[in-house]
């Protein structure tokens, strides 16, 4: 239908101007503070641009040429894989672990899955102080601990040997809680009478997680790789807070590294070019994991 | 009577959970014990566990080293702001894209959608050009300004009120009621847990921001409760001196009053979670 004739029906006119009235507002702020930008960030990353220079010449593919022949930018995307590669199916199985456990009816369950989700509710900068403290190497809780146990004390993030490791670990401690809910919510999705099913037909707990929880159970899985991969390759905060990217750069990631050439060293057009990299690699993942999901029907 | 085997395997299973309950609660016990302790206590070599004595007067110190109330009270404005004009806008676009005729209604929709694939990295960089070009750094414009709409709300509102049954409006469009009217009076109390929902996950992810106001804020002024905690973390622990024990009272000060609203609000928010989990 033409906007002339659904101007001519008084309904649709009256749809129409309450839905410029209604869209007005969040259209405006999305088109000013995201679509605008989104353009304007594929323009710097063209241009040579600093906030203080008056000239920012446009300087075509040199931002992505720098950019790949710097192996401090490889360096970091390394970082970030690894890191990444680390979190996302420890942090799977551990939540998977802790659902698993709280998703049989047991008495005081409500206090266990508060005490699995406080890191949860606590920001990630606040949880980034306090491990800062916990891997302390004079005395942190682990290397009290150690030498408790008369064991030799690790250089938590203090040693490039382990302070990307050491960073996995609270970072899957950090979200375990999160992924649980999402996971008890799948399996309190899954009829009981599959599993009834299941025993009758004489399988043991660890075939009837085989056979009936785990492929039931895969569009819940698959949604949590994804969605932690996207949020993982992303981690900022706790890099700030605990190691500003060393010792020696080894825990340098590729936001941290953007945020430094960006707001450190005024380089806003090399910077929006290692944005746009960034953006790659993250939808690629969402494509390639979303082709790996299976649809419910097939499983049904 | 429990057989022997049940009740074995029911007490190996509490043993795992108060295992995990422990790996969990232990690290911030640690905090705790240390926002107690005196400097010479938590240098001590061999480390004492407990605080003796404890120093509870590091709780009165950190808030005249820090304006951590400034920190506190920015933090609840810039998130209730934003959290309440991202449910309004989104509530109103919702029943655009949900209800009304409109041209271009669905191409405008597929680009909210399309947007909410953009990393922020993208657009951080351009918006603080911006931000900085309307002369708004280190204001609160600057950390609310860019958050009063976002495309997320819209797209999960929008499922909630597809389904609410239309004969609900129907009634009201025969006898002349304006559409805004109908959203007020029909729609948007019929959705109240869903925007409640929404809300709660706005107010949570704002709360929670750190890159953001790190870049345009710059003075405790305008600092949110997470740089302020960043920014003492460098300002008490650099090389050579560090005030372990105020960070970590700071950091408790920090962290309580968002566990005791979690205690209040338990369900809405895994309910939240779930929600954005499962049909997101």
């Amino acid at each position: 239908m033409r906007l002339r004739d659904i101007l001519r029906s008084p309904l649709r006119r009256g749809d129409v101007y309450t839905g410029i009235v209604c869209l007005l507002p969040s259209l405006a702020v999305i088109a000013v503070f995201v679509v605008f930008p989104i353009f304007f960030s594929l323009f710097l990353s063209f241009h040579k641009w600093a906030i203080l220079t008056p000239e920012k010449p446009f300087v075509g593919l040199a931002n992505f040429q720098r950019m790949f022949a710097s192996p401090e930018f490889w360096q970091c995307l390394g970082n970030t894989f690894l890191y990444t590669a680390g979190v996302v199916p420890v942090g799977a199985a551990a939540s998977l672990g802790l659902a698993v456990l709280l998703d049989r009816a047991v008495a005081g369950s409500g206090f266990f899955r508060t005490a699995f989700f406080l890191p949860t509710i606590t920001s990630i900068i606040a949880i980034a102080v306090v491990w800062l403290w916990v891997y302390d190497d004079a005395n942190g809780l682990f290397n009290t601990l150690l030498r408790a146990l008369r064991l030799k004390p690790v250089r938590w993030l203090t040693s490039t040997r382990t302070s990307l490791l050491s960073l996995v670990i609270m970072t899957v401690w950090k979200n375990a809680g999160y992924h649980m809910v999402v996971f008890l919510a799948g399996l309190q999705a899954i009829p009981p009478s599959l599993a009834e099913a299941a025993t009758i037909d004489g399988a043991g707990p660890g075939q009837r997680f085989r056979y009936v929880t785990w492929p039931l159970l895969a569009p819940t899985t698959v949604f949590v790789l994804v969605t932690n991969t996207i949020f993982t390759f992303q981690v900022f905060g706790p890099i700030y807070v605990m190691t500003g990217g060393g010792p020696v750069r080894s825990t340098s990631v590729i936001v941290y590294y953007l945020y430094q050439r960006a707001f450190e060293f005024q380089e806003m057009g090399y910077a929006s070019a290692v944005a746009w990299v960034i953006f790659l690699i993250l939808i690629s993942l969402t494509v390639l994991q979303m082709r790996l999901s299976p649809r419910r029907e097939q499983i049904w | 009577m429990v057989s022997p085997a049940v009740a074995l395997r029911r007490s190996l299973l509490y043993l795992a959970l108060g295992l995990l309950a422990a790996v969990f609660i232990v690290p911030f016990l640690w905090m705790l014990l240390a926002s107690l302790k005196s400097t010479a206590q938590i240098f001590a070599f061999p480390p004492r566990i407990l605080p003796r004595p404890a120093i509870w007067k590091n709780y009165l110190r950190v808030w005249q080293v820090v304006p951590l109330a400034r920190f506190y009270l920015n933090s609840i404005l810039v998130s209730g702001v934003v959290a309440f004009s991202q449910v309004v806008t989104s509530a109103m676009a919702a029943y655009v894209f949900a209800r009304l005729y409109f041209p271009a209604r669905n191409l405008i929709f597929i680009v909210y959608l399309a947007v909410m694939m953009i990393p922020t990295q993208v657009t951080v960089i351009p918006l603080f050009i911006i931000i900085r070009r309307l002369g708004l750094v280190d204001t609160y414009g600057a950390l609310i300004l860019p958050f009063l709409a976002y495309p997320f709300g819209a797209f999960l509102l929008r499922q909630f009120f597809l389904t609410i049954p239309r004969e609900l409006e129907d009634a009201a469009l025969v006898d002349g009621c304006p559409r805004l009217w109908i959203l007020v009076r029909i729609i948007m109390p019929l959705s109240r847990a869903a925007m409640v929902t929404l809300g709660m996950l706005a107010f949570m992810f704002t709360w929670n921001a750190f890159f953001w106001p790190l870049l345009v804020t710059n003075s405790s002024e305008h600092f949110t409760i997470q740089v302020g905690l960043a920014m003492l973390r460098t300002q008490l622990v650099s090389a050579g001196d560090a005030d372990w024990s105020l960070l970590m009272a700071a950091t408790v000060i920090s962290i309580v009053p968002v566990l005791v609203f979690y205690l209040f609000a338990q369900k809405q928010i895994i309910r939240g979670i779930t929600m954005t989990g499962l049909k997101g």
